[in-house]
């Protein structure tokens, strides 16, 4: 098969099958070096191959309709997804419904709110919900968010549950409970933003990030396709930076009560 | 006061003056000590100078009642880091012959100067009242004695009350005017 500059060449399905090979053939081998990730290995696989033809369907569904309902409806149950993956991730969970809450209203202010900005105030699209744009852009900054909440949570409340005696030595000491888990915080964030940080160090050195490669295989100028990619690596950064933020305030309050206690009982372990 | 499911109970500690606790192992002496110091929830009421907890926040509380453990916590690799003013600190009267000891790493420190500097930092906040929950269970004799009149004399000096935690009934002799004894979810004054 043979493709101008402009065209795509379209993946058939014997094709897309041969890069399943490569990945029978890795479960193979974990399987017999007995690493025990094989099955989570192809299951991840069957969950991508099944969620992208399915998302893919409604997308030119949605694409279709040209209406902003199905857009927000979609971007709903993208939000609550994330949410439950956040929740599901944790080792040491809120107790009750903020163990959901948390990260999804954490992705909700920081995702939700950036991705508008950008649809409406950089790329100016016709419609700011146009579902060519939005869908995408909200689809890598919740992915993004997603991986910067649950590992800022996950670190803060693993430590805050393995210093519990370093904390109430501080606060013995009468230090407020910003300043006992300051350093706990602090650990958190960076372990969450620091995948983000080290993807931007690295684009375009090490890697091509996969929106502008997608752009570019669709036979976009390869400028277009670095400007959009720049502006999503920063929508990303601020999403990841303001949604980790806001996760690890809201778990921090309700780690400690009004008098500043700390309450490890509001956490369960997994 | 009461706490947990345990039985209420009242008691006083005047200014100046040092309150013996003793009793079995896990009859809750230390939940008692850490209710009073409001690190775990309690009901009743505690109070400083006819002045009730709930008028003060729980950081401005916890100054006011410092809580000595057994074994001290520290969170910065220097001892330095762990004080707001070295110029308040009066080292020499804590068994240290100048302030080098400041610039040392914590991790070098034997546990009698862990809790000597750990009593420097707990005296150096003012405390009204100290809560030592057996300060000297890892000294060896001559440090805890040293501890024992470093905190008699501040409580002396200062006119604070302190409620002192200790199975050494020799100790209590030495340091308490009064005596309670934990037993059976009671306290029991003696």
């Amino acid at each position: 098969m043979t493709a101008s500059s402009q065209e795509i060449i379209s993946l058939s399905n014997e094709r897309i099958c041969l890069a399943g090979l490569l990945i029978v053939a890795l479960g193979f081998f974990t399987w017999k070096a007995d690493l025990g990730i094989a099955k989570s290995l192809l299951i991840s696989s069957l969950r991508m191959v099944i969620q992208l033809f399915l998302v893919g369907l409604i997308l030119v569904y949605i694409f279709e309709i040209d209406h902003p309902l199905p857009v927000i409806l979609i971007a709903l149950v993208m939000l609550l997804v994330a949410g439950k993956e956040v929740s599901s991730r944790q080792k040491y969970k809120i107790k009750g419904f903020w163990s959901y809450g948390i990260g999804t209203s954490s992705m909700f202010v920081s995702s939700f709110a950036v991705s508008v900005f950008g649809l409406i105030a950089i790329i100016k699209a016709e419609n700011w919900w146009d579902p060519r744009y939005a869908i995408p852009v909200l689809g890598m900054l919740l992915g993004n968010t997603m991986t910067a909440v649950s590992l800022s949570i996950d670190r803060f409340t693993t430590n805050v549950w393995n210093d519990r005696d370093t904390i109430e030595a501080r606060l013995i000491i009468g230090e407020t409970a910003n300043d006992a888990i300051k350093d706990i915080v602090k650990d958190s964030l960076r372990s969450g933003l620091m995948p983000v940080i080290n993807s931007m160090a690295i684009a375009g050195v090490v890697s091509l990030p996969g929106m502008m490669t997608g752009q570019i295989l669709a036979g976009n100028s390869p400028d277009d396709a670095v400007r959009y990619q720049v502006v999503i690596w920063l929508l990303i950064a601020v999403g990841c930076g303001f949604g980790s933020m806001i996760a690890v305030k809201m778990v921090s309050k309700k780690l400690f009560d009004e008098r500043e206690r700390l309450r490890l009982d509001q956490l369960t372990v997994k | 006061m009461r706490f947990l499911d345990w039985n209420p109970m009242s008691f006083n500690v005047n200014s100046g003056e040092c309150m013996g606790l003793s009793g079995r192992s896990g009859t809750g002496k230390t939940l008692l000590l850490r209710a009073i110091a409001d690190l775990d929830q309690s009901q009743g009421i505690v109070l400083i100078n006819e002045k009730k907890r709930e008028e003060f926040s729980g950081p401005v509380w916890r100054k006011k009642v410092g809580y000595l453990p057994a074994e001290s916590r520290w969170w910065y690799p220097k001892v330095s880091q762990h004080f707001s003013s070295i110029e308040d600190c009066e080292l020499e009267d804590f068994g240290f012959l100048d302030m080098t000891i400041f610039d040392s790493e914590v991790s070098r420190l034997s546990s009698g100067e862990k809790q000597r500097l750990a009593l420097a930092r707990l005296l150096s906040g003012s405390p009204e009242v100290l809560l030592l929950d057996e300060p000297t269970a890892n000294l060896d004799n001559l440090t805890a004695s040293l501890v024992e009149t470093l905190i008699k004399n501040y409580c002396k000096n200062q006119d604070a009350a302190a409620i002192w935690i200790t199975h050494d009934q020799s100790q209590l002799e030495r340091v308490s005017q009064n005596q309670l004894v934990m037993k059976n979810k009671s306290l029991i004054e003696l």
